[in-house]
């Protein structure tokens, strides 16, 4: 019965004008034994409604199937499964591989893009992928060069390319697409090669550029109108340029690179936009605008309704990509459209997604130190803004100072492992970096195409703690507090899953998938898979077989701070090196672990 | 032939001893490369840039601009402290590999590892100031890492930046 519904759903879509498309995608975003999204639905909750695995039997999980991809790379992202096919991706050269469910993982076709290897080092950071999009039997992939390709979901044909951006300017790409209507909605990244960010939506039939937002920029370019509103109030002109020094908000950042959430009753796109370049804030005066941003576009002509800028002039690189997690619960007994999200910089916003209005905004570790608070008071001249700590500004200590001690590091609090929500228990399942750091800013001179970066950072675990680098936590967004917290020996780089089977799912960068009771946080599940994972775990059912899978392959952004261990040169000589190093517990791969229960 | 043009290149870039000027201190104390000592910058027998750690543990003022011009070029890829990362090999253990000159080459022109199972790619820094200002830095604080003599981390005392570096590289950056 699911099996005829998924075949209906995907001939219908075959017929179907890409405006019906949407409804379709919609619909299998609803159907549980798919995954046919990324982040799971539109609203990001990366939630499965399968209750086959459950807290009383998940302890009996065994591997069912594995699949070595080729590529010996940081593995981000996680497969899709749409009807009896999965398409798994990789990392730089980005291939894609649809695996046929129903002969042991045959593959039914492969296809490799023939990119420039000039790309590789202008990645900052790894050539990770943040995976490939479905819409219309269409599968969209967007490689590291910024060609985005559409390819039939049956047979891997080219349907039609794209270019987004210019990698020997330093503009590539990492993430994801969203399939939108008619429209896929694309990112961009070089935050620290001085890109200009933008988003930008592509017809999903043509590929044609429909529209194209700036993150910093001209009211023209980053498509603001008298209607777009900051706090409450409407947001005047040139409020982008007049928050920078003359043109250097054209090398300004504000990239685009993280998971993005769609309301289809709002019509509105929501992201984060990144960090502004340079790393050294002394260089660029202003709150430069609108870098670390949310953002809510309109999805058919891209218009800014609202924006908040979490992090003004940023100090510390908290590049604010993190994902918009979509949910309506009822705060004054009146039921809220709300959109909550767990910044680099160590807070948890809450906010309305209809209007912007800003409701809690709270530490999500309690190592956070670089600002007491959020002003939350709507008469005073810094509502909505981080009250900053002194010792903590980088730029109030000015160029050539170290500043000690500031938490989170640059990693944030959480970086772009995305968090989980379920409906049933109403708890955020979040994956966390518990590591602080030491910041020296100092003058540098940009050149097209080359890192522009301004800083020297030391990183090492929050200190007075568990002395591990990361925790993975439960969290009540209306509360906001920490329902429960476990405390892991390397920062969380993996996607957490939820199921209505009272379990959540993460995956260490040591290498272990562990299932844990949604209510308690008590582990009921480990398994070592060949290497670290940063992918994000996902669940689908399978000839009524409920299966959950995920990507190992260690690299990334942890797998270059995290490979030789960090060290704290405050703990004195006897503790340096002190710190477990990753390189001790595992080494490159790349392979997709399928896990169900015995037969 | 290399090496000839490295040294056209890079000669005056990199301040190597026939630069001429205040030569002092022959005969440097501990048991570090470092024969001798020239407007702030310390050389091997050789006329090779390298580090200069006093037994108190002070470092010279390149080392610490190089721990410092590393963690922002060259951190992103090779990870903190020269310890290599997933991405890209140890620069520590590189240094002992290649000599002086072969380092300021690679760095130059980049270089490219790309097969089956490889995607190693460096890309060429010869146009970025920011790098090629501080070549020698980064060099010596890398030798000092190789060698074992400086610990992992931010070093914890410096000699002050002589008026001959910061007049180089003031003119360095400004440069074209």
């Amino acid at each position: 019965m699911k099996k005829l519904f998924a075949f209906t759903s995907v001939a219908a879509l075959c017929a179907g004008s890409a405006a019906l498309a949407n409804d379709e995608l919609l619909e299998l975003m609803n159907d549980p034994t798919q995954w046919v999204i990324q982040t799971g639905n539109y609203a990001n909750h990366r939630y499965s409604g399968l209750d086959q695995i459950n807290r009383e039997n998940v302890g009996n999980l065994q591997v069912a199937w594995t699949f070595s991809t080729g590529v010996l790379r940081g593995h981000e992202g996680s497969p899709l499964v749409i009807g009896d096919t999965m398409y798994v991706h990789t990392p730089f050269p980005n291939i894609v591989y649809a695996l046929d469910l129903n002969d042991h993982g045959r593959i039914k076709w492969k296809y490799e893009p023939q990119q420039d290897s000039s790309v590789i080092p202008v990645m900052c950071c790894d050539t990770v992928n943040r995976g490939v999009a479905y819409a219309n039997n269409t599968i969209f992939l967007h490689q590291a060069d910024t060609t985005i390709v559409a390819l039939n979901a049956e047979t891997g044909e080219v349907k039609w390319t794209a270019v987004n951006g210019d990698p020997s300017i330093g503009e590539t790409n990492t993430a994801t697409v969203m399939p939108v209507k008619d429209k896929i909605i694309v990112g961009i990244s070089g935050g620290e090669f001085g890109v200009q960010g933008h988003i930008t939506a592509y017809d999903m039939e043509t590929g044609e550029l429909a529209w194209r937002g700036y993150s910093v920029g001209p009211d023209d370019q980053i498509l603001f109108d008298e209607n777009t509103m900051s706090l409450g109030k409407p947001v005047p002109a040139n409020s982008s340029i007049d928050s920078w020094e003359g043109d250097q908000w054209k090398i300004g950042g504000g990239t685009t690179w993280g998971w993005y959430s769609y309301d289809p009753d709002l019509n509105l796109v929501y992201y984060g936009t990144g960090n502004p370049s340079t790393w050294n804030p002394s260089q660029r005066p202003g709150d430069n605008k609108w870098s670390m941003t949310i953002i809510a576009r309109d999805a058919d002509t891209g218009m800014a309704k609202w924006v908040y800028q979490k992090t003004p002039h940023d100090e510390w690189d908290y590049d604010g990509v993190n994902e918009n997690i979509l949910v309506d619960k009822e705060i004054d007994g009146e039921m809220r459209k709300l959109l909550v999200t767990f910044d680099r910089n160590g807070f948890a916003y809450t906010l309305d997604r209809a209007t912007g209005e800003l409701l809690v905004a709270e530490k999500y570790d309690p190592a956070v130190n670089w600002a007491t608070h959020v002003d939350m008071d709507p008469a005073s001249e810094t509502y909505g803004r981080p009250m900053v700590v002194a010792d903590y500004s980088t730029a109030q200590n000015g160029e050539d100072v170290n500043t000690t001690g500031i938490c989170p590091a640059a990693l944030g609090t959480k970086d772009q492992q995305p968090a989980s929500y379920s409906p049933q228990t109403g708890l955020f399942y979040v994956p966390t970096n518990h590591v602080c750091m030491d910041y020296e800013p100092f003058r540098v001179s940009y050149t097209a195409g080359q890192p522009y970066v301004g800083a020297t950072l030391s990183m090492y675990p929050a200190p007075d703690s568990h002395g591990g680098m990361g925790n993975f936590i439960a969290w009540d967004a209306l509360a906001g507090e920490i329902k429960w917290s476990i405390p892991e020996q390397f920062s969380v780089w993996s996607g957490a899953l939820a199921t209505a089977g009272d379990v959540v799912f993460y995956g260490t960068l040591e290498g272990f998938l562990k299932a844990v009771d949604a209510e308690t946080g008590e582990e009921l599940y480990r398994f070592k898979t060949p290497s670290g994972v940063i992918g994000n775990v996902m669940s689908y059912e399978h000839d009524g077989k409920q299966y959950v899978g995920i990507l190992s392959g260690v690299g990334g952004w942890a797998g270059i701070g995290l490979a030789a261990g960090l060290t704290n040169p405050n703990d004195g000589l006897g503790a340096v090196g002190g710190y477990a190093a990753l390189s001790d517990y595992t080494a490159l791969g790349g392979q997709l672990t399928v896990f169900k229960l015995p037969d | 032939m290399k090496r000839l043009r490295l040294a056209l290149v890079f000669g005056a870039v990199a301040g190597l001893a026939s630069a001429g000027g205040a030569t002092e201190n022959r005969g440097l104390p501990g048991n570090g490369p470092a024969a001798y000592k020239e407007d702030g910058r310390y050389f091997t027998e050789d006329g090779v840039p390298t580090y200069f750690i006093a037994e108190d543990g002070t470092v010279d003022w390149l080392t610490f601009s190089g721990f410092r011009r590393y963690h922002a070029e060259c951190h992103v890829c090779h990870g903190p402290d020269g310890m290599g990362s997933t991405y890209a090999p140890p620069l520590k253990d590189a240094v002992e590999r290649m000599d002086y000159y072969d380092f300021v080459y690679i760095v130059s022109n980049g270089i490219q590892n790309v097969d089956v199972s490889h995607q190693n790619v460096m890309p060429t820094f010869g146009q970025n100031k920011n790098v090629m200002c501080y070549i020698d830095d980064i060099y010596v604080y890398l030798k000092a890492r190789g060698d074992g003599a400086l610990q992992r981390g931010r070093p914890a005392k410096r000699e002050d930046k002589s008026d001959a570096v910061a007049s180089f590289e003031a003119e360095c950056m400004a440069g074209g």
